[in-house]
């Protein structure tokens, strides 16, 4: 009967430590959901094709909702300060392309719970070009381009 | 020593983050000025932002991104005291991550 009840608590500890690692790994795979590097949309040489692989459309609607900071004329290529911000509702991902760039993908920031759309970062520009704020909400694209002059290439050299 | 520079600042309700990596973030395009070969791409492809442990903002990179990236977000909530915290990931599998408290 002793060794009964022991074999039962056994298992009852065995249970509990396989669910234990579960709820880990459970816990772990929502980041790694996230973590999905697209290598096709990265390494794409054109906006829509890299548009369409990472966000499943490459159909754009402009609008003034989404506002893009940028400087008009970027003395250094290499690093331009570029800020993104909407106040639309839903704002699934934010994401900045430059269309002259050799891989005009260039940043995909995924909002997660809480997070406000306004993101800014420093970027490469390889020439003039526009650069394109992409937000998308609600599962539909919108956008708003700015032209920035370079007079130095920061791709290259 | 760590490659990230954190902060994070919360005022009405709002916490601001800041962040500053040290990563040559090389594109694989440019070429050695002496040798003539390629410098391999070394880039970070991606980023996390958590608050208290749970992400606010994932950031899936090109190599189209400066030098030692500067990164900014905010999120709704946060008070003084939470952590914050960041994390990269690179292309050759190399990575870091900083926690800091908001103030």
């Amino acid at each position: 009967m002793n060794s009964m009840k022991r074999r039962i608590f056994l298992k009852g500890t065995l249970a509990t430590g396989a669910l234990g690692v579960a709820a880990g790994t459970g816990l772990l795979s929502p980041r790694r959901v996230l973590a999905a590097w697209s290598k096709e949309a990265f390494e794409a040489k054109d906006v829509n094709s890299a548009l369409s692989s990472l966000l499943g459309s490459s159909d754009l609607t402009a609008s003034d909702k989404v506002k893009i900071k940028a400087p008009d004329i970027a003395e250094n290529g290499a690093v331009v300060p570029v800020s993104v911000s909407t106040d639309m509702e839903g704002v699934e991902s934010i994401n900045i392309v430059v269309e002259k760039n050799p891989n005009p993908m260039t940043a995909n920031f995924v909002l997660g719970t809480g997070a406000i759309a306004n993101v800014s970062t420093r970027i490469k520009m390889g020439k003039t070009s526009s650069v394109l704020a992409v937000v998308k909400a609600g599962g539909k694209l919108y956008s708003t381009g700015k032209e920035v002059k370079v007079t130095i290439g920061g791709c290259g050299g | 020593m760590s490659t990230i520079k954190l902060r994070a600042n919360a005022k009405d309700g709002v916490t601001t983050v800041k962040a500053l990596v040290s990563h040559p973030m090389e594109t694989g395009t440019r070429k050695d000025s002496k040798t003539g070969e390629k410098i391999p791409a070394h880039f970070i492809q991606e980023v996390v932002c958590t608050h208290n442990g749970k992400a606010v903002m994932t950031g899936n990179l090109g190599a189209a991104i400066s030098k030692n990236p500067y990164f900014s977000f905010s999120f709704n909530g946060g008070a003084a005291g939470d952590k914050v915290g960041l994390s990269w990931v690179d292309n050759k599998g190399e990575k870091d991550s900083d926690e800091t408290d908001v103030k």
